[in-house]
């Protein structure tokens, strides 16, 4: 019903602006979206006479590639790149895991106390990072973690979004996959393992990909437990050249390209799975 | 139910009939492995969680600087000097500003948004697809790229408007518009993610209900405004409530563009909490600020749901 062209809820706005005009609209949004990435990309590609100049010109008069040579040799770009890469793919990894792990008895298992636990891990998605951020920080120093990368991604390998994420979907997989396989004597781990986790592509890579984002975004924690300066993850690169005195904006538009570049490859390529995770859960990553 | 067997772990048990804890994990072989598939996760959640939320109530009602052996008790001077604190609320109500700036922007062009991409429309999947885009970016680097496109004398917008001969304002370095600012950027990266929210509940609305109100000689605002808003409370208040956490939460795209400034005018609750942490170390004062913030969350979420929950009734 829904497929077809003149459905009344399209209609209500339909009635009021023309085709031409509603492509127009879409159209101006889509400019302000993406011109500051064409900004930054251009940027990217200007020698310094041509970024302070007052000439507004989107396509470099004479591109250069010399930003993202001096990005990667006299940055230390390359290192900060490789440390998001180690902190994200071994969160993503962990996250999974320990998501598949937890979320299986919540979904097929029966004993005592099950959704008040339950309900209390989805609980402790209202308590703001910053309450126990502090506390943590603390015990890293404790434990001598700080400036390393157990101290990076062990704080961050469990999430409720991430249970939460991998319960609904396996709540959708029939009942009749397990227990053919548990009347033939098949134990609960092998089960889940070899029965169950073969299912769970599309939920595996949805996760996988909303917290890989994430962890290559993240700013907060790496900022308070990232001290030397080979330790810094990419967003903390680029922030802290900012704070340097001269910024060189070229060399910083060059930088920030790369470190934009692998998530938006992610997104294009793998739409669907973040449409789906919108629609699964309601939550960015 | 029948319960069936798995001789693979039974074998290894021995008997069933031991008494006392270990007599009922034998017994109850469903149980014993939800409890074991359940342990790490717990175990994380009672460390990175439990712990830190119970020692920061403690903390707050301390003194420490990490530097002396232990925390020195205060009572509730910490929260009290918060009440004293100018810079404290000055950042409290400019948060609060920024908040509800970013949360009106959002709903009306987020809302406005998803009724154009509910069109159906040649490309519409690419608009969809650019629209989203903003969302997984990191806001490191929207805000390195919105400072450059803020510069007064190089950047896009003033040279934009240079063009068409106006002499645009100094934007992060001015007083009364550096949070304005931010409002726009922070706009600018959250609109197209509410809009994909706003559009899967737009789709969720039955289309019988426009058919009735187009029967009935309804108009496309009257339709809109007596079927579509009302049946979109649930997703506006899922919209409103996520977007106010994330804002009264606003670190990175401050840290980034501002650091606070210009004199003081963009300091937020979470970066003014993260100075006093880890660069004053008053670790007690970071604590309590993060109590407030806590409880300042808490409540907006309650009186949301109150608010827009009585209106739901799904």
């Amino acid at each position: 019903m829904r497929a077809s062209g003149t459905d009344p809820r399209r209609a209500t706005l339909r009635r009021r602006l023309s085709g031409a005009a509603l492509h127009g609209l879409l159209l101006i949004g889509a400019v302000i979206t993406l011109a500051p990435y064409a900004w930054m990309v251009s940027s990217s590609f200007k020698p310094n006479v041509e970024i302070f100049s007052a000439a507004l010109e989107l396509i470099p008069a004479h591109p250069i590639l010399s930003n993202y040579v001096t990005a990667v040799t006299r940055e230390p770009t390359v290192r900060a790149i490789g440390n998001s890469l180690i902190m994200a793919g071994g969160e993503t990894l962990a996250v999974v895991v320990t998501s598949i792990l937890t979320a299986y008895p919540f979904a097929r298992l029966r004993f005592r106390g099950r959704d008040t636990v339950f309900l209390m891990v989805l609980g402790t998605m209202m308590i703001p990072s910053q309450v126990t951020m502090i506390p943590t920080f603390i015990l890293m120093r404790w434990l001598g973690w700080i400036d390393t990368y157990q101290g990076l991604i062990i704080p961050r390998i469990v999430t409720p979004l991430g249970i939460f994420l991998m319960r609904q979907f396996l709540l959708t997989l029939p009942r009749e996959l397990e227990e053919a396989a548990r009347i033939d004597g098949c134990g609960r781990l092998r089960t889940l393992l070899q029965v169950l986790v073969p299912h769970l592509g599309p939920a595996v890579a949805t996760l996988a990909i909303f917290t890989f984002t994430a962890s290559w975004n993240e700013f907060f924690w790496p900022l308070i437990v990232v001290q030397s300066s080979e330790m810094r993850t990419i967003q903390l690169l680029i922030a802290a050249i900012k704070q340097a005195e001269a910024v060189d904006w070229g060399v910083v538009m060059a930088i920030v390209t790369l470190s934009v570049f692998p998530t938006v490859v992610i997104y294009l390529m793998l739409q669907r799975y973040f449409v789906k995770g919108i629609a699964m859960t309601g939550l960015k990553g | 139910m029948m319960q069936p067997q798995a001789p693979a772990i039974r074998s290894d048990l021995g008997r069933a009939g031991t008494p006392g804890l270990l007599g009922w994990m034998r017994r109850h072989e469903e149980a014993r492995f939800a409890w074991l598939s359940l342990a790490p996760a717990l175990t994380f959640f009672a460390v990175f969680v439990g712990f830190p939320v119970v020692y920061s109530f403690y903390l707050s009602f301390h003194d420490w600087n990490m530097m002396s052996p232990r925390p020195d008790w205060v009572g509730l001077e910490n929260y009290t000097a918060l009440l004293r604190d100018e810079l404290f609320i000055r950042s409290l109500v400019q948060t609060t500003v920024f908040t509800a700036g970013i949360t009106g922007c959002v709903v009306v062009l987020s809302l406005a948004t998803a009724l154009l991409l509910d069109q159906r429309l040649r490309r519409i999947g690419l608009y969809r697809t650019i629209y989203y885009l903003p969302a997984v970016t990191s806001v490191v680097a929207i805000g390195i790229v919105w400072l450059w496109i803020f510069d007064p004398q190089f950047g896009l917008i003033n040279q934009t408007l240079r063009a068409v001969g106006v002499i645009g304002p100094r934007w992060l370095s001015d007083q009364r518009l550096a949070l304005t600012a931010l409002i726009i950027t922070a706009a600018w990266r959250n609109v197209g993610y509410f809009a994909t929210i706003f559009l899967a509940g737009l789709q969720g609305i039955d289309t019988m209900y426009y058919e009735a109100a187009h029967i009935d000689g309804a108009g496309a605002w009257g339709s809109f405004r007596r079927i579509t808003l009302p049946l979109l409370r649930p997703t506006m208040l899922f919209v409103v409530i996520i977007s106010v956490i994330l804002s009264f939460q606003v670190f990175a795209l401050v840290y980034v563009m501002t650091g606070g400034g210009p004199a003081g005018s963009t300091s937020v609750i979470v970066f003014y909490l993260y100075q006093q942490a880890f660069t004053y170390f008053r670790m007690g004062y970071a604590c309590a600020i993060g109590y407030v913030l806590f409880g300042i969350i808490f409540v907006l979420t309650l009186v949301q749901f109150k608010f827009f929950g009585k209106q739901v009734e799904m």
